[in-house]
């Protein structure tokens, strides 16, 4: 994955909070999972224009206790990639 | 919102699948249908506004997957301004079809009214198959037409087959015609026999050796599209009469899904409406007392109901003694384990069932088909 890329969701899948589940889902043709915290907040930061490079920056920003990030975010989108649930453009 | 069950620490958790099945009302006539048997006494369905509250209080108690399904829901007029409704409130709507009906103006303007999917089904892999199955001489064709208007309104493409012994040989042949569509998953079902595939079982069930086939050709594609890079997902589904031990079905009895019939019925499952238990009606209760404290939802929930050999086995946690509605038809009492388990002492009708595939001999002709007429030689009296 290069850092240049521009990552969306893709298609038919949509990334909403669920305030009964108390957690962020993803939806998609008759499937729903339940997201961890830092899988919505990367997933949160997703807007179709934002690059993987874009997209670490702004959440070492959020999360400066955190330290870097990069390589938890490249993982969790190669992931998403894997599963189909994004796109890289 | 959680409830304790029968004072058990075992938190009843929300409905978070609503099925709305519409209508019975059809053009297609498939003998597989899970519909009643009995469906063309229900003639009475919600309004708009039963539907709307349906839908309001499921979405307040955190269903999240709306399915729009039937009978062919899309016969009714109101269907674009449930769409609509389900949007605002924040469903992830799916509209489950066979594409009858259906035009270019209704696939763009349920896009508009916010529609997430939809899925459409077809019988077979070509014209003549697939209009014999549906009972419908110009099905195949619209059908094609609908999945590309699907594809071209940029939903995601959800393609559906049912699989039985008659379309079984074509796999390579339906996985081919979804490539070339364009469609994102593929769902061969193999049929499960409730409705009138009960009915209709031994004209309908695969051979071992048709199974074996089919599922090593969906294999070798499955792999050949990985290859690739496609990313085509194919879900292979086998038929029950085929397992050693249950699906845990509707993952438990009242823990997910939510089905509301036509005339407002609430189910556990699509199929449950044949089973000998009274289940409520969204006229007369709502959603919420439905769902946490209806006798019809808490029948099986839990496993204190079990008989052995389902009682003592260290399984059921997991598949929750299978169905209910399959231990009914093949036992006569619900609260049998699912016959499907090679434990259960009623395996047997599921071994006869298999050795009757292997030699079954009825065409397409001998089924019975879905219709009005016939469903009215079901009526219970």
């Amino acid at each position: 994955m290069m850092l240049d890329q521009v990552p969306a969701l893709r298609p038919g899948f949509r990334f909403q909070w669920e305030p009964v589940q108390n957690a962020h889902v993803l939806l998609y043709p008759e499937g729903m999972v339940k997201l961890n915290d830092s899988a919505s907040a990367i997933l949160a930061e997703l807007d179709g224009t934002r690059t993987v490079e874009q997209v670490v920056a702004r959440l070492e920003q959020q999360f400066p206790e955190a330290g870097p990030l990069k390589e938890d975010v490249c993982e969790f989108l190669a992931d998403a990639l894997g599963k189909h649930w994004i796109l890289l453009q | 919102m959680t409830r304790l069950l029968n004072g058990q620490e075992k938190a009843i958790g929300p409905p978070l699948w609503l099925l709305a099945e519409l209508t019975y009302r059809c053009p297609l006539q498939c003998p597989y249908c899970s519909n009643p048997l009995d469906f063309a006494q229900s003639k009475d369905e919600l309004s708009t506004e039963q539907w709307v509250s349906v839908l309001r209080q499921g979405r307040a108690m955190g269903a999240a997957q709306l399915g729009f399904s039937g009978g062919e829901p899309l016969v009714r007029q109101d269907l674009a301004e449930l769409i609509a409704e389900a949007r605002h409130l924040g469903y992830y709507s799916n509209l489950i079809t066979s594409g009858i009906g259906l035009t270019d103006a209704k696939v763009n303007d349920f896009r508009v009214a916010g529609l997430d999917h939809i899925q459409v089904s077809f019988q077979a892999s070509d014209p003549e198959l697939n209009n014999a199955v549906a009972g419908s001489r110009k099905a195949f064709e619209q059908k094609l037409a609908m999945a590309r208007a699907v594809k071209e309104a940029g939903y995601p493409m959800v393609l559906n087959f049912v699989i039985h012994r008659h379309n079984i040989h074509q796999m390579n042949d339906i996985i081919s015609l979804c490539d070339r569509l364009g469609a994102d998953y593929v769902e061969l079902a193999t049929c499960q026999y409730y409705g009138w595939a009960f009915k209709n079982r031994e004209g309908l069930m695969p051979s071992a050796g048709q199974l074996e086939v089919a599922e090593r050709e969906v294999n070798v594609y499955r792999q050949r599209l990985a290859d690739s890079g496609s990313a085509m997902k194919l879900i292979f589904v086998t038929p029950d009469y085929y397992e050693e031990r249950p699906k845990g079905c509707m993952n438990g009895w009242g823990s997910l899904f939510l089905t509301v019939a036509p005339d407002g019925t609430a189910l556990p499952c699509h199929s449950a409406r044949l089973l000998p238990i009274e289940f409520p009606n969204t006229r007369e209760s709502t959603l919420k007392s439905i769902w946490y404290d209806s006798p019809g939802f808490n029948h099986y929930r839990g496993d204190s109901w079990m008989p052995e050999p389902c009682r003592s086995c260290d399984e059921k946690g997991k598949d929750f003694g299978g169905c209910r509605c399959q231990a009914y038809l093949l036992t006569g009492n619900a609260d049998n384990a699912d016959p499907v388990c090679d434990k259960s002492p009623h395996h047997d009708r599921v071994l006869a069932a298999r050795r009757a595939a292997d030699h079954a001999t009825a065409g397409l002709k001998d089924l019975t088909y879905r219709n009005a007429n016939n469903s009215r030689l079901f009526f219970r009296s």
